[in-house]
C-alpha cells in the first residue's frame, strides 16, 4: 500500500488546488498506481475543497481513470473494426488464456488487468494493444505472448 | 438594449438576456425542462429548441444569448418536430409508469408529453434493459434513476444553492447518471436531506419519502390519539396546492381541514416556537453571562441557532469543530414532540403510549431529525410521522375535501396557542426577530427600538444579512450588558451559511448570535413545500408570514398563554433542568467526505 495522502500532497503542490488542477491530479495518482481507490478520491476532495462526489463524477467519466480495482498493468485491447478485422479476437482469446481472467478482470496477484479500447490510432498496424502507456501493434498469439512474459519477468 | 423579433414581432431587451427571456416578455410560451430560475442555465434537455433565421442548427432558447436583429421563429414545423424527437427520447429513457407514480399529474416531463400528444412512438424503450436503482436508504427522500432525465437541476441545486454536492454527474454516454460518492445510498453520505432537489426534480427520480398510509392508519385506529401540529410555514403556502395563487394565508381552513382529516387534536408548532425563543433567548443571555461576567474561557461566540435539521446535518458534517456553538435547544418540530407524549397526555389524561404524534412540515429534512436516536426523551419516539406540506395537501384531496368552502377555524388548547414571533420563524431572519424581541425586553424591561416591533434589518432575501442591536437602560440583573452592541447575522441557503462558517473558521466572525436556515428564503422556501418555487413565489410567501405576524394580537413569545402555563404547571422556568431533559439535545461529529 502506498500513502495516498503524502502523494495527494505532493500531486496539488504541483499542479495547484483550483477546480482545473483536478484532472492532473487524477492523472498522476493512476500513473503511478493503477487506480483511483475511494480513500484516494476522498482525499482529492479534502485538498481541492470539493466535494467527493464530484471528484467521482469526474473520474468516472473517463476510461482511462478507473475507480475499479486495477492491476499494475492495464491491458487494454483495441476493440474497433479494423483490429477486429485483423485478428483482435484471437489475441483477447490468448491472454484471457495465459492469465486466466476474462476481459474486464484482474489477475488475483494484481499485476494484469484485461479490458477494450476504443480506437487508439494504430489501424495501420493492426491488431493493437496498449500495456499502461506503451502500444504494441501487428501482433500474433505468439508476440503477445512474449511480451506478456516479458511483464512477468519485470 | 438589443432588437430582435420572435415569430415577427419586435421587441428590445437588456444585452445578456436569453431568447426566452424575451419570448416570456412577448408571452410567447417556449417549453423548456432543465431550465430552473433559481439555477444558473445547463442548456442540456434541449426541449427549449427554436429556429433562428440563417442559422444552420436549431438553438436552444433558454441558453442562447439574444444578439441585435436576431429572427427567431418558436412555432415552425422543423422546430415542433424537433421538440417532440427530443421528449420522445427522454422519455425512451424514463420509466413512464405513470398512474402510479408519485408524481403523477405533478410531473413537467408527463405535461410535454401530453402536449405533443404521443401516439405510439418511433423509440425503443430503453428501461427495460438497464439495470436501474432505486435508493431508498433515506428516511427523508427516495431516489429513482429510472425515472431521472439527467436534466441536473438537482446537481445544480445541491452545488449552488447548498454548497454541498453529495450528487454529482457519473460516467458518460448511456451510463450517464446522477451519482452520489462511488453510488452510496443517500443515508451514508453528506446529504442534508433538505430535499431542495426534489423541490426542483422535474420528474418523479427524486420525491419525499411519504408517510401519508401510515398516518391514514393511525388516524383510523380508534385506540390511538393523533395529535397533529404545523410549522409556520405551512400556512402561508398550503393554499398553493389546493388552487390558491403564492402568497395566500390559510391557517384557518388548514386548521378546519386538519379536524375534517380525523387528528384528535390539531396543535400548532408556533407554540413551540415561542417556547423556543423562551429556551433559545435564555441560553443566549445565559452564555453572554458566563463569558462577560464568569470569565468563561468555554463559552465561545458567535452562538448558532438550531431550527433546521438541515443545517444541523450540514455544521456536522463540515463544520464538526462548532459544535459546541449550536445551541443545544431542540428545533420546534421535537420540542413540540417531547411535550405531547409527556406534558400534554398529562394534562389530557392520555396514555402516551396511545398517541400518535404527526408533524406537517415544510420540510424533507424534518423526517431525518424525527427519526434521530436522540429524539426520544419522551420515553417513546417523540414525533412519529413527518408529513410534508405536500402530503398534506394530497391528503386533503383524497377526503374529497372542498378547501376553498371551509369555514376558518382555531387551534386547539394547551399547545394550540402562538403570537406574531412564532410565525416569523418560517422566513429567513425570523428566528432571530423572535429572539430579539424577547431577549431586548428581559435585558432592559423595554420593547425593542423598532416600529411596530418590526425589526427590518433582518427581513428581507438578502444571502447574509447582519444587525447590530445596541443594548441600553438595562435593569439591575443585566448591567454588565449596557451599551452593549449585540451583532447579529443571518444566512438563508446552505451556501450563504458557508460564507459565514468560514469566516467563523478564519477568526473573523464579529457576531454573537446567527440565525441559520438551510433553505433558500428559510422554511417558506423548504424543500417540502409545494412545487413550483421561485424567487417570486418565496418573496410571496415571506410577504404572507408577515402579514400574519402583524395580525396577531400577541407578537412576544413569552406574551405566549400556552407558554407562560407551561412553565409555571410544568417546566418551572426557561433552561430549568426539566426543561433540558425535555428540550435541549447535543449533536453527532459525522465524517466530512
Amino acid at each position: 500500500m502506498y500513502q495516498v495522502g503524502t502523494l495527494v500532497k505532493e500531486l496539488t503542490e504541483k499542479h495547484g488546488r483550483l477546480r482545473e488542477s483536478l484532472m492532473p491530479i487524477l492523472q498522476g495518482i493512476v500513473e503511478r498506481h493503477s487506480y483511483l481507490t475511494d480513500d484516494a478520491m476522498v482525499e482529492v476532495a479534502k485538498e481541492l475543497d470539493i466535494s467527493a462526489a464530484e471528484v467521482y463524477g469526474t473520474a468516472s467519466f473517463y476510461t482511462f481513470l478507473d475507480t475499479k480495482v486495477r492491476g499494475k498493468y492495464i491491458i487494454r485491447v483495441c476493440k474497433t473494426i479494423t483490429c477486429s478485422m485483423k485478428g483482435k479476437g484471437e489475441i483477447i482469446e490468448t491472454i484471457e488464456d495465459m492469465l486466466k481472467i476474462k476481459v474486464g478482470e484482474t489477475t488475483s496477484d494484481r499485476m494484469f488487468s484485461l479490458l477494450e479500447t476504443n480506437c487508439i490510432g494504430w489501424c495501420h498496424k493492426a491488431p493493437a494493444i496498449l500495456i499502461n502507456d506503451l502500444p504494441y501493434t501487428e501482433l500474433t498469439s505468439e508476440k503477445v505472448v512474449e511480451i506478456i512474459k516479458g511483464y512477468m519477468h519485470k | 438594449m438589443i432588437n430582435l423579433t420572435i415569430n415577427d414581432q419586435k421587441i428590445s431587451v437588456p444585452a445578456g438576456s436569453t431568447v426566452l427571456d424575451a419570448a416570456k416578455k412577448l408571452n410567447i410560451n417556449i417549453p423548456t425542462l432543465c431550465n430552473h430560475p433559481d439555477l444558473c442555465i445547463a442548456g442540456n434537455c434541449r426541449v427549449c429548441l427554436v429556429e433562428q433565421k440563417g442559422a444552420r442548427t436549431l438553438i436552444a432558447a433558454c441558453a442562447m444569448p439574444v444578439a441585435e436583429g436576431m429572427d427567431i421563429h418558436t412555432n415552425t414545423l422543423k422546430v415542433r418536430n424537433a421538440r417532440k424527437h427530443v421528449v420522445e427520447l427522454l422519455l425512451s429513457e424514463h420509466r413512464s409508469d405513470c398512474t402510479k407514480c408519485y408524481k403523477n399529474q405533478k410531473c413537467e416531463l408527463q405535461s410535454l408529453a401530453n402536449e405533443f400528444a404521443f401516439g405510439d412512438t418511433i423509440f425503443l424503450d430503453l428501461v427495460e434493459d438497464h439495470p436501474y436503482e432505486i435508493d431508498r436508504s433515506s428516511p427523508s427522500f427516495i431516489k429513482d434513476d429510472s425515472k431521472c432525465i439527467r436534466c441536473q437541476r438537482c446537481v445544480r441545486t445541491c452545488s449552488e444553492l447548498q454548497y454541498i454536492s453529495a450528487i454529482a454527474v457519473a460516467n458518460k454516454g448511456a451510463h450517464q447518471k446522477i451519482s452520489s460518492f462511488h453510488d452510496r445510498p443517500m443515508s451514508h453520505v453528506v446529504c442534508t436531506n433538505c430535499g431542495q432537489c426534489v423541490n426542483r426534480c422535474p420528474t418523479g427520480a427524486l420525491v419525499e419519502k411519504t408517510y401519508i398510509d401510515q398516518v391514514w392508519d393511525a388516524i383510523y385506529d380508534p385506540d390511538k390519539h393523533v395529535v397533529v401540529q404545523t410549522a409556520p410555514a405551512v400556512r402561508v403556502a398550503l393554499g398553493e396546492d389546493l388552487g390558491y395563487d403564492p402568497g395566500e394565508r390559510v391557517t384557518g381552513k388548514m386548521v378546519t381541514a386538519l379536524r375534517q382529516l380525523g387528528f384528535d387534536s390539531v396543535l400548532d408548532t408556533d407554540f413551540s416556537a415561542d417556547l423556543t425563543i423562551m429556551e433559545e433567548g435564555t441560553e443566549l443571555l445565559t452564555r453572554l453571562k458566563k463569558a462577560l461576567v464568569d470569565g468563561d474561557k468555554k463559552i465561545s461566540f458567535p452562538m448558532f441557532t438550531s431550527c433546521s435539521p438541515g443545517w444541523i446535518k450540514f455544521i456536522e458534517h463540515k463544520y464538526p469543530e462548532f459544535l459546541p456553538n449550536l445551541s443545544t435547544c431542540k428545533s420546534p418540530q421535537q420540542m413540540f414532540g417531547a411535550l405531547a407524549k409527556t406534558y400534554f397526555a398529562q394534562k389530557r389524561k392520555i396514555d402516551p403510549s396511545k398517541i400518535v404524534s404527526v408533524s406537517v412540515m415544510p420540510c424533507t429534512a424534518k423526517k431525518y431529525e424525527a427519526d434521530r436516536p436522540e429524539m426520544r426523551d419522551s420515553g417513546y419516539k417523540d414525533i412519529d410521522y413527518v408529513l410534508t406540506t405536500r402530503e398534506l395537501a394530497v391528503m386533503i384531496k383524497q377526503a374529497g375535501i372542498n378547501f376553498k368552502n371551509l369555514e376558518p377555524s382555531h387551534y386547539d388548547s394547551i399547545m394550540g396557542d402562538s403570537t406574531g414571533a412564532a410565525v416569523i420563524f418560517g422566513a429567513t431572519g425570523g428566528v432571530m426577530e423572535a429572539a430579539l424581541r424577547t431577549a431586548y425586553e428581559i435585558v432592559t424591561g423595554r420593547e425593542v427600538p423598532f416600529n411596530n416591533l418590526n425589526i427590518t434589518p433582518v427581513r428581507g432575501m438578502e444571502g447574509v444579512k447582519e444587525a447590530t442591536i445596541k443594548i441600553e437602560g438595562c435593569t439591575d440583573d443585566w448591567k454588565f450588558l449596557e451599551g452593549a452592541e449585540l451583532k447579529t447575522a443571518i444566512a438563508h441557503g446552505l451556501t450563504n451559511a458557508n460564507k459565514i462558517m468560514r469566516l467563523v473558521r478564519q477568526g473573523k466572525s464579529p457576531y454573537h448570535f446567527v440565525e441559520i436556515m438551510a433553505c433558500p428564503g428559510g422554511c417558506i422556501g423548504g424543500g417540502g413545500q409545494p412545487i413550483p418555487t421561485s424567487m417570486e413565489i418565496r418573496k410571496n410567501r415571506m410577504k404572507a408570514i408577515y402579514s400574519e405576524d402583524e395580525h396577531m394580537i400577541l407578537r412576544k413569545s413569552h406574551e405566549n398563554p400556552d407558554v407562560i402555563a407551561i412553565y409555571s404547571d410544568f417546566l418551572g422556568k426557561p433552561n430549568s433542568h426539566k426543561a433540558h431533559e425535555l428540550l435541549h439535545t447535543h449533536y453527532v461529529e459525522r465524517e466530512q467526505y
